[in-house]
């Protein structure tokens, strides 16, 4: 299995030939593309876009809503006002719980999430069931990790006001059953909010077409820079929500005594936006729409597929979730009483990357039954030769470890 | 397809990272981590103490007994990594039997050697000078010092 895109086109993986990255689901590398096209932006078309009068802010404010266009067509949204920039997927979810949430959301009523969410998705749920009196539900997951339809159908009923979820498990890998989830949310009234975090890098995603209310995902996980991300929103809701932050560029008017907003998308905009960011999050799309996310995901399935079986064969190592026909390019395990802090930095002396701890999902590691496990996650420039030095450097620690006997 | 020959790996002993993870995870740590030394909880206890690691979820529990100024029994209890266990291991079994003011001194020397600090590591620290390699592993301080913090906490909190 050789790479998707070659290192080659990623300076700093060119830069390590032995470095085997496996951790593309905190953070992925950045092909020379995306850097380009930022450092384009800042050496030709800088200025504070819908701000100038002159022709440089002009062309500012045309980059970014190109870039508005761009990752609006990568990920199926027809309306790109209905495409907001964020920060990032954390953000973005915020944003919905906050604005969204505070006006929607009452005393009594119930806010589902499932046991598999990451931080992101859960946190900003829970503040808000406590600030509202509201109910938050968790719905426990099947055996193997997948979201149980059957539990989440029992879960919900008049008073489901939110059923939060994420697309892809950013632990397991599990790939949830949007158009069902969306079905049974909307069946009861409520709004299905859907954590894209480790969707849209790994999976053709069609906003219009997988019928969630709302979708959030991180450009710095799709090849694109860290601090720029997108919420996506039925434009219904979005305009009858108040905004989230407010100041510079959201407003329309600014009387003594009280304002109003802009229109969408520039409403959930506050202040200078991270134009440059939208700019690289553009080129990672393209990028990607260049690969076909059809060849990334089939990629992604033979490492996972060849990682799952190789790894499986170690005596002691033990992978949580579904088999690997079912999940995305993740795979969480642990190696007998290997503690996966342990194994992270034997790992390293390896040259191999990867994560260790709880993975922002605290719930799920009780449900697990575990306090931390190892993750190895893949993507387009991960090829054979990652897997091979995985599986020595597991091999290597098992043997370290067998030293001394229980 | 086969892996080009600069993505292969070095064979061992050419990497000095790689030998010098090695040399943390000697047989003593291993050895502590496995059978822990001072493992479990005392009946009745002077100072009953839980501290976490946040960054890991790291959690350990303390009890300790003493005799006037003498800590007499320290047991503890949680789970973690090897090297977090084995500090609870080693240093429990060091600092028994020593007056506060002797093991608060250990347990400062302990802490400058997880730190790097030059000359820190003497007679004085014993087998935690196994443990003097985490130094060079900025990120697994926290592990090695869970054990110690608790420990001088708990210390300070009899005097």
């Amino acid at each position: 299995m050789i790479s998707a895109l070659p290192r080659s086109e990623f300076p700093l993986l060119a830069a390590s030939p032995r470095l085997a990255y496996l951790d593309s689901a905190a953070t992925t590398q950045k092909p020379r593309a995306v850097l380009d096209a930022i450092c384009d932006f800042y050496e030709n078309d800088n200025a504070n876009p819908h701000r100038g009068a002159y022709a440089l802010s002009v062309r500012a404010t045309e980059r970014y809503h190109e870039a508005r266009a761009r990752v609006a067509a990568f990920l199926g949204v027809g309306d790109p006002d209905c495409l907001i920039f964020t920060r990032g997927t954390t953000e973005s979810l915020n944003l919905v719980a906050s604005s969204w949430g505070r006006a929607n959301v009452g005393a009594g009523d119930e806010i589902v999430v499932t046991g598999a969410e990451h931080h992101a998705n859960f946190v900003p749920w829970q503040q808000l069931a406590i600030e509202k009196n509201a109910r938050l539900r968790i719905c426990e997951l099947a055996p193997d990790g997948a979201l149980d339809l059957d539990r989440l159908r029992a879960l919900l009923g008049s008073r489901t006001k939110v059923v939060a979820f994420a697309h892809v498990s950013n632990v397991l890998g599990t790939i949830a059953p949007v158009r069902d989830i969306v079905e049974l949310a909307h069946r009861v009234g409520a709004i299905a909010v859907c954590d894209g975090a480790q969707a849209a890098p790994h999976l053709t995603v069609r906003f219009d077409e997988l019928g969630v209310d709302f979708f959030a995902a991180s450009g710095h996980k799709m090849l694109g820079p860290m601090g720029i991300g997108v919420l996506v929103g039925r434009r219904r809701l979005l305009e009858a929500m108040p905004p989230f932050l407010t100041g510079g560029d959201m407003i329309e008017f600014v009387e003594d005594d009280h304002s109003t907003w802009n229109r969408l998308p520039h409403k959930f905009e506050a202040g200078t936006p991270n134009a440059a960011g939208a700019v690289g999050m553009a080129a990672a799309a393209a990028v990607l729409e260049g690969v076909g996310m059809d060849a990334v995901r089939a990629h992604e399935r033979e490492l996972v597929r060849s990682a799952y079986r190789r790894l499986s064969a170690i005596e002691g190592v033990r992978i949580y979730g579904p088999g690997p026909a079912d999940r995305s390019g993740v795979l969480s395990f642990n190696v007998g009483d290997v503690h996966p802090h342990d194994l992270a930095t034997i790992l390293d002396s390896h040259h191999v990357c990867i994560r260790a701890g709880h993975h922002c999902a605290q719930p799920l590691m009780r449900r697990l039954g575990v306090s931390a496990t190892a993750r190895a996650s893949f993507y387009v420039y991960n090829d054979d030769a990652d897997i091979d030095a995985l599986v020595n450097g597991v091999m290597a620690a098992r043997e370290m470890f067998s030293r001394v006997g229980a | 397809m086969s892996a080009p020959d600069d993505r292969k790996d070095a064979p061992n002993g050419t990497d000095s990272r790689r030998s010098h993870v090695e040399a943390l995870y000697q047989e003593l740590i291993l050895d502590h981590y496995r059978r822990p030394r001072n493992r479990g909880t005392l009946e009745h206890p002077d100072v009953a103490l839980r501290k976490k690691n946040p960054l890991c979820g790291d959690v350990i529990d303390l009890q300790l007994q003493f005799d006037g100024d003498t800590l007499r029994e320290v047991r503890f209890t949680g789970e973690g990594c090897a090297i977090s266990q084995a500090a609870a291991s080693m240093l429990t079994q060091r600092l028994k039997g020593k007056s506060t003011a002797e093991a608060a001194q250990i347990l400062d020397r302990f802490a400058r050697m997880v730190h790097g600090e030059e000359g820190a590591a003497d007679e004085s620290l014993g087998d935690l000078r196994a443990l003097s390699g985490v130094s060079r592993l900025p990120v697994r301080h926290p592990c090695a010092l869970l054990a110690s913090d608790a420990l001088a906490e708990a210390l300070a909190s009899h005097r």
